[in-house]
């Protein structure tokens, strides 16, 4: 008898789940959802509210995509997962893309069968202390315990490090943001690392934040992206492009304040082929002529996303450094519309 | 249903594979042994046809790679240019560890609480049920978590030893240091050491065995085979004469003399923790997330085992007990001799079944970051690797290979404990 | 020779006890210091429950209720006087967030055009005690609500995840279809043959008839709730769905488990045997591990299921090995008469399993079941590994918030509160059900 609950959860899964059939982007059309897979809580970059509403830099990357391919910025099943879930997901189709602050490596490129679309944030690997311990460099940390998070590129990162300054340490390996800060805070650990992003953003909710140093070291480079399945490519050029619609349009001037009256036609070429009243573009990728119009409406163009949701008015106060345009002296810059 | 008629003498008829009881069982598990084989097969070829479609071929290559990770609790050598088949014999090291230390406590544990539940003191008794209702009835992760953050939050950090006037000392005479690192204490150590044995070469699986730990070890039994001795002639004695000669200090000499020697000639003394850096460095060092796990399965399964114990003391009749103190033993001796080795057969089979969760549940380690083999195989090399097929599948083996061993073990004893029954 | 003085020749009137024997006085000599070893004992352990109790209430008790963040929380406290890391609560977050650790993101009618659909598994989880009286309390309660219990299977997924009343309609419409096939095919070719006919049928039904009819049956008349995907269960409310689905899944496949591992077949049972010591062997994080990582690799390709959907499958999987043992248990207690009995009255298997032995064994399991429940319950925590939003898990993403970044004791204080009310409760019906089920008298 109890057999039927069986049965009948797959009845209602099967309405919801559907199945996989030929491109991600007709699947996402026909769901009318897009499943974005994210962390399941990084202060500034996903972190669920009080009504489940999720909100974040990599949450606005998966925003703009849904908007672009869907036209709503809500039409978002945001799928959390662990460092150890993440790959799987994708691989098995449970979600369509990743926006999980994950590094593009040649191994995950390659080996792992995945397609990173772009960088949505370059990011090294750092290093915090105490003030107190009077560190001025990562060299000087020999024997020192040091948290770190599991199932991630530092771990691998920190063990090279030490291991070529030939000097030792103590790895504390835990699995999630909010409990490395708990053991660093306590002293159970002396130094934390993990992306410089990280270390400011946890600095910056801690009671004293002038307590803590940042060490001048940045020994990686982790240039952070979504990623999408292998072998898609109709749908990695989807995402790839919006997010170059987010960074081309910040180029462009182009904010979510004055998307409505550029929308209608400006003198800049480049610009009204971007939001699609010139030429064929979103024809090409499948979409709407205005896509990106949508996309960018939906959380702003790259940099009103940072500031807003990481940048120097936020509590996290990251400065754009890296991230800043190639007008600016960044490394952002975004391939033409054309 | 039988009838008495002939034995059927007609030829075999296809319908007899059902409806006649000779036959039927076996049409049965021909069709259940199809079924399963069918069930396998669809599950290999499906599992064939999705690792093509991701373009991944299952290979157990990765084994002998470098793993690239550090593991800070190690009870073998090993570092991050190690194998990934060297890290997981780790985990599996830690893992046994953890569930050895963790058996040993609940089992004194559960047993003082079984037996102080029972007790006459009514604060003692109910402040006993508190404990295992408290442990009992909250999923054991959330203990696990718990204990981490206390031991992480309310001790000191190594940074608080140091300075002029510290906020914490060490205990013991300068010998012990409690941190929220964990706990350092003395190690053992040997001037005139013997060296170790070294197993297995070069190959991933390679071992070194103490040979200090081993001369102590032989001195001791042979201490111990000498008492058996004098304890055997003792009885002897005491058949013959009715007077039992005075042995202690014979039985305790055999027992220090040869194990002093060895130590002496060893040169044993202890290696006191002391703080130089960051860090206490010297002593044996029980990391934070190895005593949290470790104290949270231990009290858990604790109170399981001390509820097991309650019904085993219960379960022995009460004309037992009437039966000792007639014969004027007092309550406590008549606890130890009289209903705890009878309750001990009730005991026995719910207790390996207890062992064997306290196994399994030490896989939680992953939640404080202590690298058992979840943590290794199923963690950090799965991630790094990406191959989920492989990892888990060895995982889980290795975890049957564990719990069928125990409970192979348990049950050898259990039987060799059992009544015998006409 | 004796010179006796005195004789007694009437009986002292009774007295009263010593005053030191009776009363609260009494009682503490008898049960608190009955010597002296006792005596520290209770001095020890009264201290210890004075500084425990003590300290515990005074980081309770602060007015921290309406605290927006920990900052203010900070504040609040550092106005009172109070400093330190274990100052005082903040209970600010329990109050914010209670509902997010109750339903997870159950749909609560904050986003644009959305109803609070939170009544839905509120309801569903106050009909499943209704459902479940008349196997727990069947002296207490009308013989009537059975139906109820036998339409519940269907109306919690109804309930839970909504989208059309149909479906869940067509799927129990199976078992009627089994059921007249059983009737036809009895009259024509025997039971046997029934019996299989109506499995074929049914299972004919839900492949290829089930949708379809249901498809049809919701466009002319569409009724039906709106549906939520299961991403959305979260905090309290996913353990207990994963809990109620894996233990009455697991019940039947558990009652098939058992009677195989106790039968002569060799291979059925060898089977048995092996499914159930492999998955009593590996610890329930491995299959969360398969059902994360691998399951969707093990099933056709193309199939996916979500990722509650396949912890469910492995939830209940482990939940039916320990279920086998369970009833396992309550067949061996069956005295071997009953057996005997059902044979003499000329009962086949079957018949007997279903008229004598079962009835009775899963009479005698149902405190096993309901510890096992209890279990199953407390373990969901595990999914918090995989990255579901159980409690725990939630205290993660809450503590992602900038807002309660830092939290610690509360949140795991509410949740230990919240499981200990649950499976104590539970565990006190199942002794009470334990002592009623006692048929031997001591």
């Amino acid at each position: 008898m109890k057999k039927s609950v069986f049965l009948g959860a797959l009845t209602v899964a099967g309405l919801a789940a559907g199945a996989a059939a030929a491109g991600t982007l007709d699947d996402v059309k026909a769901r009318g959802k897009l499943n974005c897979g994210v962390t399941t809580g990084l202060v500034g970059f996903a972190a669920p509210d009080a009504n489940g509403n999720w909100d974040g830099f990599d949450v606005g990357v998966c925003r703009a995509v849904a908007a672009a391919v869907l036209g709503d910025a809500q039409a978002v099943e945001f799928v959390p997962t662990t460092g150890k879930t993440r790959f799987t997901a994708l691989a098995s189709g449970e979600i369509d893309m990743l926006a999980r602050n994950t590094t593009w490596t040649f191994s995950r490129d390659v080996d792992l069968k995945f397609e990173f679309v772009g960088v949505n944030y370059y990011d090294g690997q750092g290093f915090m202390v105490p003030k107190e311990l009077g560190v001025s460099s990562a060299k000087e940390l020999d024997g020192a315990t040091v948290c770190i998070q599991t199932g991630t590129t530092t771990e691998l990162n920190l063990a090279d490090f030490f291991r070529a300054n030939n000097i030792s340490y103590e790895p504390v390996p835990i699995e999630t943001n909010a409990e490395a800060q708990q053991q660093y805070l306590a002293g159970a650990c002396d130094v934390y690392t993990t992306d410089a992003s990280g270390l400011a953003a946890t600095r910056a909710t801690f009671e004293a934040p002038g307590d803590h140093v940042v060490l001048p070291e940045i020994i990686s480079k982790e240039p952070l992206g979504p990623l999408v399945r292998h072998g898609d490519h109709e749908w990695g050029d989807v995402v790839r492009w919006t997010l170059n619609a987010l960074i081309s349009a910040e180029e462009l001037g182009v904010t979510s304040a004055n998307i409505a009256e550029l929308a209608a036609g400006t003198d800049v070429p480049e610009t009204n082929r971007l939001l699609g009243t010139e030429g064929t573009l979103g024809e090409m990728l499948g979409l709407e002529a205005d896509w990106a119009v949508k996309a960018i409406a939906a959380g702003g163009n790259y940099g009103e996303l940072f500031e807003k949701n990481i940048g120097e008015a936020t509590p996290i106060a990251l400065s754009r450094g890296l991230n800043a345009s190639y007008k600016d002296g960044g490394l952002l810059y975004s391939p033409p519309f054309r | 249903m039988t009838t008495l008629t002939d034995p059927p003498k007609e030829s075999f008829r296809l319908s007899m594979l059902i409806y006649d009881t000779r036959y039927r069982s076996l049409t049965i598990q021909v069709i259940a042994m199809i079924g399963f084989m069918v069930l396998i097969g669809w599950l290999i070829s499906n599992t064939a046809q999705n690792l093509q479609a991701l373009g991944k071929e299952p290979s157990f290559r990765f084994l002998s790679e470098p793993a690239g990770y550090d593991i800070n609790q190690r009870l073998i050598e090993y570092d991050s240019q190690a194998t990934h088949l060297r890290a997981a014999f780790v985990g599996i090291l830690n893992t046994l560890l953890v569930a050895v230390m963790g058996c040993i406590t609940a089992t004194i544990l559960g047993v003082i609480i079984g037996v102080l539940r029972l007790s006459k003191n009514w604060l003692i008794s109910r402040l006993m049920t508190i404990y295992v209702e408290m442990f009992r009835n909250v999923p054991l992760l959330l203990w696990i978590v718990f204990i981490m953050a206390i031991l992480i939050e309310t001790l000191p950090a190594p940074r608080a030893f140091r300075g002029e006037t510290p906020e914490a000392t060490m205990n013991l005479a300068d010998s012990v240091a409690i941190t929220n690192r964990g706990v350092y204490v003395p190690e053992p150590l040997f001037s005139n050491s013997l060296g170790n044995i070294h197993l297995f070469g070069e190959h991933s699986l390679r071992f070194d065995i103490s040979l200090d730990l081993i001369a102590v070890l032989a001195a001791l039994f042979i201490g111990l085979f000498i008492r058996r001795k004098i304890k055997t002639r003792a009885d002897a004695i005491q058949e013959s004469t009715g007077d039992r000669p005075t042995t202690w200090y014979l039985s305790l000499g055999a027992v220090v003399i040869p194990t002093g020697a060895v130590l002496i000639a060893l040169g044993f003394h202890l290696g006191y923790p002391e703080l130089k850096g960051f860090n206490f460095k010297g002593g044996i060092h029980m990391r934070n997330s190895l005593i949290a796990l470790w104290l949270a399965l231990s009290l858990y399964t604790a109170a399981f085992i001390a509820e097991i114990v309650r019904a085993g003391i219960l379960a022995i009749s009460k004309g037992q007990t009437e039966a000792a103190s007639a014969l004027g033993l007092r309550p406590n001796r008549t606890m130890s001799l009289v209903i705890l080795p009878q309750a001990l057969r009730v005991i026995i089979p719910p207790l390996i079944s207890n062992y064997l969760n306290l196994t399994k549940n030490s896989s939680l380690a992953i939640a404080v970051g202590y690298m058992d083999l979840t943590g290794t195989l199923m963690g950090v090399t799965l991630n790094q690797t990406g191959r989920e097929l492989e990892t888990v599948l060895m995982g889980m083996s290795i975890y049957l290979a564990i719990s069928l061993l125990i409970s192979m073990v348990m049950n050898w004893y259990n039987n060799s404990v059992k009544l015998v029954e006409r | 020779m004796s010179d006796v003085s005195f004789v007694r020749t009437e009986m002292l009137p009774e007295q009263d006890p010593p005053a030191s024997s009776v009363g609260v006085v009494g009682w503490m000599r008898e049960n608190l210091f009955s010597g002296v070893w006792n005596s520290i004992l209770t001095v020890i352990s009264g201290v210890f429950i004075f500084y425990t109790l003590y300290g515990l209430l005074s980081w309770a008790m602060v007015p921290t209720w309406a605290a927006g963040s920990l900052n203010e929380c900070r504040e609040i406290l550092h106005n009172m006087g109070r400093e330190g890391h274990l100052a005082g609560a903040c209970w600010g977050v329990i109050s914010e967030r209670w509902e997010q650790l109750m339903f997870g993101f159950y749909p609560n009618g904050s986003e644009e055009g959305t109803a609070d659909l939170r009544w839905r598994p509120v309801l569903a989880f106050v009909l499943l005690i209704v459902a479940l009286a008349p196997v727990l309390f069947a002296d207490k309660v009308p013989g009537k609500l059975i139906y109820l219990s036998m339409a519940y299977p269907f109306l919690l997924p109804f309930l839970l995840w909504g989208g059309s009343i149909w479906s869940p309609i067509a799927v129990a419409a199976g078992f009627g279809v089994g059921y007249a096939a059983y009737r036809v095919i009895d009259g024509v070719a025997g039971s046997l043959a029934a019996v299989i006919g109506s499995v074929v049928a049914a299972i004919l039904w839900w492949l290829f008839l089930a949708s379809p009819v249901a498809g049809l049956l919701a466009d002319i008349i569409p009724l039906g709730l709106e549906p939520v995907e299961s991403r959305k269960f979260g905090g309290f409310m996913l353990s207990i769905t994963i809990g109620v689905v894996a233990i009455g899944l697991s019940l039947p496949i558990g009652i098939v488990l058992a009677l195989g591992r106790q039968s002569d077949l060799m291979i059925v049972k060898s089977l048995c045997v092996g499914f159930i010591e492999f998955i009593r062997g590996v610890p329930l994080i491995t299959l969360l591990f398969v059902a994360s990582t691998l399951l969707n690799i093990f099933m056709p390709p193309g199939t996916d299921f979500d990722i509650i959907m396949r912890v469910f499958i492995m939830v209940t999987l482990f939940a039916s090995a320990y279920m086998a043992e369970v009833i396992r248990g309550g067949l061996a207690a069956l005295p071997k008469g009953q057996y005997e009995g059902a044979d003499s009255l000329g009962l086949n298997y079957w018949q007997a399993q279903r008229l004598i032995i079962m009835p009775q064994a899963l009479k005698i399991s149902i405190p096993g079941i309901v510890s096992t429940f209890i279990g199953v319950f407390k373990d969901t925590t595990l999914v918090s590994v995989i990255g579901l939003f159980d409690p725990l898990n939630l205290t993660n993403a809450i503590r992602a918030d900038s807002n309660w970044n830092g939290i610690v004791w509360e949140l795991y204080g509410f949740i230990a509160v919240l499981f200990f009310i649950f499976c104590f409760s539970m565990s006190r019906y199942s002794m009470y059900l334990e002592r009623k089920l006692r048929t031997d008298h001591h």
